[in-house]
């Protein structure tokens, strides 16, 4: 065990254990997996992606590129999670990857031999031939070799939560800059949201050994936590990642509940969007590796890390340690390591200088680390500036490069980095609206000056948007020494060196990207797939650009960083979804028959995000088409009624609704009677056909509008603009009702006769109520509208009742014998009427193409007039609508199908059309389809082939008119 | 991204509906087609502040003109496209 006696924040009265690749190990409450494992001597925790080569932890945050292991198992498997982000708990399952039979013994890692021809850009080179091999041989077997983990295949069995949050002020990072920011803030009286991505706040606060305001860093961070939460107007994020900024000061973030594995019933994480008038970017800073030899041995850590397991986990990380270190900070490793017994065989430093006062007796090796020894660290070979190499044994090597700040964020909308010479590295540069950035992610790196820089900056805010309270005074803590001179590459090193840990590239990959002109930090990126991992390169993206620019003869400065994008961790698809998934992946909404319909046993269909009934199925029927044919002749032989409430209807009111309405239908409304009713066609401004339905005039100055279901929203949307943006001087307005009236439409030559019954006050003569008539009646003692309208061609009214009346009125025309059709029947009678609907009405077809050229209003003005006369989309040999017929009426039509003459070649020069709607026309016996074929009304009489080269063979059709039953419309009006 | 519809107050971008260039005028009836075609098809793609049209379906369904940066996506303003008249309650 490397357990620390005592020390850390970990609760060493709740053991919690745990199996890793099936090995029951144990730790505490407050570790991460990481430093359980590191506790329980695992050090080899993975294989690489490329090379397999064994590998540990390097970090101890969420940039940890090495160690991702697997959570769980079966449909709960978390693949690809940095073992040093996860809260421990008991019972948890943990499993390495990419590695075959097992982690210790794993074949693939023969690659790391075949190295060599690994190199970047080694696939675009050795897989080109033969092209077709690629996507059914090389790219199967490669991904198969190199790789993460596997993703179970199942359902997400986890449930994700969505929540939008506004505020005065965001800060993101909940460590020393972050804590005294959101005090200030928060005291002062700003509504504040902290959201930090740590298991618990503090940052680096629980893993250095500094005293704030008197007290141990992490007391005090806990401290400020605790006043943070008692304050109303502040809000507190633990584990919450921001991960995104967007426009209009948006903030998106995903928290991680219930300690890593959701409560019962509870979420697993939760997506926050948030809106901030300002933002703080506390994120701090990440340490950077160190280029030399072996550098991703088991064993090789970050300084900091190696600090923060001794510090906050209580962990010794190694028994004998060398500190590799271009940075002050690193020393304060070896204090820290020292501190916590493990031997400190020397700090390699290739800065001048003596040791420091407290540290008397540490060997100082001015040099540096050119190579590690053995597969996990065994030694390390130190080369000094007079050439000589001194081989000093150890198991640990913890390396200090410098600093970055996590800076990541402050780019997401375009803005670029700049280079600073104090910190030997990039600051934010522009920054997006609302934010500022404070502490080290502003390069400053001192204890002291990063919490009173931080309050300051949190109080001024306040002041600008005048909270009135008070920010109180900042902690006090003294600023730590925090010089750098960065050492970015060892050279000379005789094993591989790595700069982008998870992706396996390394030093000669750069070079090499940069001898075969990719001179371009973008460039080198993609080629070499420096920073493309699921760590984005957090550890060793700024590596490769300082070896790039020394490659090229250019600075860092001048070299460039590349651009960071959201989201800045990975982010889990489901979390995105939320709840919009399975039944819940789009609203539904349900007819007022619905719950009626249901009961009866009916089958329902999609239209749009509406529930339509489309048959009712009686006990006998062994198929969808028998039942649907009984509808439809029960219907055109006595009386049928179906739910038409889905379609959508707009009331227009106003002195300006006749006007409106003239400018908006091709044909006029102006001049309909009070009390009728009339079909109209409306256009896009283009010519197009945009929607179809009957207007009823209820009134003067009141229209009431239907569309058609699909095209509701589009057409009130229409409506609208054309209202207010082309005829503001209209006095018009509109508004939806479409989910105010349940409508049932009741067809049949046994129509009136039913309804006489079930509506005695109503005069139901054809003098009272004449065809395309309509008026407003009371339906035991409710509003209710009839209108004399047919879609199926029958004897037909409509009769509207309030929505929740719907089932009762659906009750009421049941019992009375009426027979329910669902939108199966409706379409084959409207096929069998020639009505075009949605498959006519596609967005390509003009009013003449359907037969409507002859509404078009000559002296007024449309929407749509002057394009519709363009010489194209009056061309007569535009396909236009027609009806088809089998010749032998035994054979069946499908929709899609193409339109050719008898005797041509099926190719796409000869096609004249295709089939837009077709069906089985019990009326008939036989099936009839809709279709637009070139010159089609000249064409009745004629045959054409219906080509189906997918479902089927070729059918010989005849054209004819497209209305198949009752052309003259007497049924309709009797 | 948000909308500040000015009958509504600061709105996410998912209430509205984006429609295009609010500049285009309608040719007056009987125009002649080359007029029409200009303003159903020619657009003009800018680089930097563009007034467009936005419809708020999921607000107070009123058409806007909004002044957007096509480069920032910064919006510094949102009116009203038809005037209120006077009488109109708001």
């Amino acid at each position: 065990m490397s357990r620390l006696a005592s020390g850390g924040l970990i609760d060493r009265t709740r053991r919690l254990r745990f199996t890793w690749d099936g090995k029951a190990l144990e730790g505490y409450h407050g570790d991460t997996l990481a430093s359980a494992l590191l506790a329980n001597d695992v050090r080899l925790v993975a294989r690489s992606f490329k090379y397999h080569r064994p590998r540990g932890i390097l970090t101890a945050g969420a940039e940890e590129p090495n160690a991702l292991v697997t959570l769980g198992s079966g449909a709960h498997a978390d693949p690809n999670t940095p073992a040093t982000t996860v809260p421990l708990t008991d019972g948890l399952v943990a499993t390495s990857q990419n590695r075959w039979p097992s982690l210790r013994h794993d074949v693939m890692a023969v690659n790391q031999f075949a190295s060599p021809i690994f190199v970047a850009g080694f696939y675009y080179k050795t897989f080109m031939w033969p092209k077709k091999a690629w996507e059914k041989l090389y790219e199967p077997l490669i991904r198969r070799a190199a790789g993460l983990g596997a993703l179970s295949g199942l359902p997400d069995p986890d449930s994700y939560d969505r929540e939008h949050a506004f505020c005065d002020l965001l800060v993101i990072g909940g460590g020393p800059a972050g804590l005294s920011a959101a005090l200030a803030a928060g005291r002062a009286g700003l509504r504040v949201i902290l959201a930090d991505d740590g298991l618990e706040p503090g940052g680096w606060l629980l893993s250095c050994r500094d005293t704030i305001a008197g007290q141990t860093a992490s007391n005090w961070a806990r401290i400020a936590v605790a006043e943070l939460g008692i304050m109303a107007n502040v809000r507190v994020l633990p584990h919450t990642t921001i991960f995104g900024i967007y426009d209009g000061c948006e903030y998106a973030g995903v928290q991680h509940l219930g300690a890593g594995q959701p409560e019962p019933g509870q979420p697993r994480q939760r997506l926050w969007k948030i809106i901030a008038s300002r933002a703080l970017l506390a994120t701090g800073a990440m340490e950077r590796p160190i280029i030399f030899g072996g550098n991703d041995r088991p064993g090789v850590m970050m300084a900091s890390a190696a600090s923060s397991y001794v510090n906050h986990f209580a962990v010794a990380p190694g028994r004998r340690a060398v500190v590799f270190t271009a940075t002050d900070s690193g020393w304060q490793t070896a204090r820290d390591l020292i501190g916590a017994g493990v031997e400190v065989a020397a700090v390699v430093d290739p800065r001048g200088g003596g040791v420091p006062v407290d540290m008397a007796g540490i060997r100082r090796v001015r040099g540096l680390v050119r190579d590690v020894r053995g597969s996990a660290v065994r030694g390390a070979d130190i080369a000094t500036p007079d050439g000589k190499v001194e081989r000093i044994d150890c198991d640990l090597v913890a390396m200090s490069g410098g600093w970055n700040p996590a800076i990541g964020l402050a780019a997401h909308l375009g803005q670029k980095p700049v280079w600073s010479e104090a910190i030997q590295s990039f600051l934010p540069g522009a920054l997006p609206p609302g934010l500022a950035a404070i502490g080290a992610a502003s390069g400053q790196f001192a204890l002291g000056a990063i919490l009173a820089q931080a309050h300051g900056a949190a109080a001024a805010l306040a002041e600008t948007l005048g909270a009135g309270g008070h920010a109180g005074e900042p902690s006090v803590a003294e600023d730590e020494a925090c010089g750098v001179a960065p050492c970015w590459h060892v050279a000379g090193a005789r094993t591989k060196a790595f700069v982008d840990f998870q992706h396996d590239v390394t030093d000669a990959d750069v070079a090499l990207a940069a001898r075969e002109g990719y001179v371009s930090v973008e460039h080198m990126k993609r080629y070499t797939t420096l920073g493309m991992a699921t760590d984005q390169g957090r550890t060793g993206q700024l590596n490769g650009h300082a070896l790039l620019a020394a490659a090229t003869g250019k600075t860092v400065a001048e070299a460039g960083t590349i651009r960071a994008r959201p989201p800045a961790q990975p982010v889990a698809i489901g979390v995105l979804a939320g709840h919009h998934r399975d039944e819940a992946f789009r609203p539904a909404r349900l007819a007022p028959s619905h719950g009626w319909a249901t009961a009866l046993g009916a089958s329902f269909t999609d239209a749009g995000q509406w529930k339509r009934a489309q048959w009712y199925a009686q006990p006998h029927e062994s198929d969808w088409l028998e039942t649907v044919n009984r509808e439809v002749l029960a219907t055109r032989n006595a009386v049928g009624f179906c739910d038409v409430s889905t379609l959508g209807k707009i009331d227009v009111l106003g002195p300006d609704a006749g006007a409106l309405l003239d400018r908006l239908y091709i044909n006029t409304f102006s001049t309909l009677a009070v009390g009728k009713a009339r079909y109209g066609v409306m256009l896009r401004e283009d010519g197009m056909v945009m929607d179809d339905g009957t207007t009823t005039r209820f009134a003067e100055d009141n229209f009431f509008l239907t569309t058609t279901t699909a095209n509701a929203a589009r057409v009130l949307q229409h409506i609208d603009f054309a209202r207010s943006v082309l005829w503001p001087d209209l006095d018009v307005q509109a508004t939806s009702t479409t989910e105010h009236w349940a409508t049932f439409s009741v067809a049949g030559p046994q129509s009136r006769a039913l309804l006489a019954d079930l509506l005695p006050e109503i005069d139901l003569s054809n003098a009272a109520l004449p065809y395309m008539g309509a008026r407003r009646f009371r339906w035991n003692g409710i509003s209710a509208r009839i209108y004399r309208l047919s879609f199926s061609g029958e004897l037909a009214y409509e009769i509207s009742v309030p929505a929740d009346h719907g089932p009762a009125l659906a009750q009421a025309l049941h019992e009375a014998g009426a027979t329910p059709y669902g939108t199966e029947a409706l379409g084959v009678m409207r096929i069998e009427k020639g009505h075009p609907a949605g498959n006519e009405l596609n967005g390509q077809t003009t009013a003449a193409d359907l037969g409507f050229g002859r509404m078009m209003a000559k002296k007024k003005d449309f929407i749509g007039k002057v394009m519709a006369q363009r010489p194209g989309l009056t061309d007569p040999a535009r396909p236009a609508l027609v009806g088809l017929k089998p010749v032998d009426r035994a054979q069946r039509i499908r929709a899609g199908a193409h339109l050719l003459p008898v005797g041509a070649k099926p190719v796409a020069a000869n096609d004249q059309g295709h089939v837009t709607s077709a069906c089985f026309s019990p009326t008939l016996g036989h099936a009839i389809a809709l279709g637009l074929l070139a010159h089609g009304p000249s064409r009745h009489g004629e045959q054409v082939v219906v080509h189906d080269p997918v479902r089927g063979a070729d059918v010989l059709a005849e054209v004819c008119d497209p209305v198949f039953v009752d052309p003259e419309g007497v049924r309709l009006r009797g | 991204m948000r909308i500040p519809c000015p009958y509504c107050g600061s709105r996410d971008i998912g209430e509205f509906v984006y429609r295009g260039d609010a500049s285009p005028v309608r040719p007056a009836a009987d125009g002649a087609e080359a007029a029409m075609f200009a303003y159903v098809y020619l657009r003009d793609n800018p680089m930097g502040r563009h007034e467009e049209h936005w419809y708020h379906t999921q607000g107070c369904r009123n058409w806007l003109v909004v002044t957007r940066d096509t480069l920032t996506h910064e919006i510094p303003s949102a009116r009203l496209a038809a005037p209120l008249n006077a009488g109109d309650a708001v």
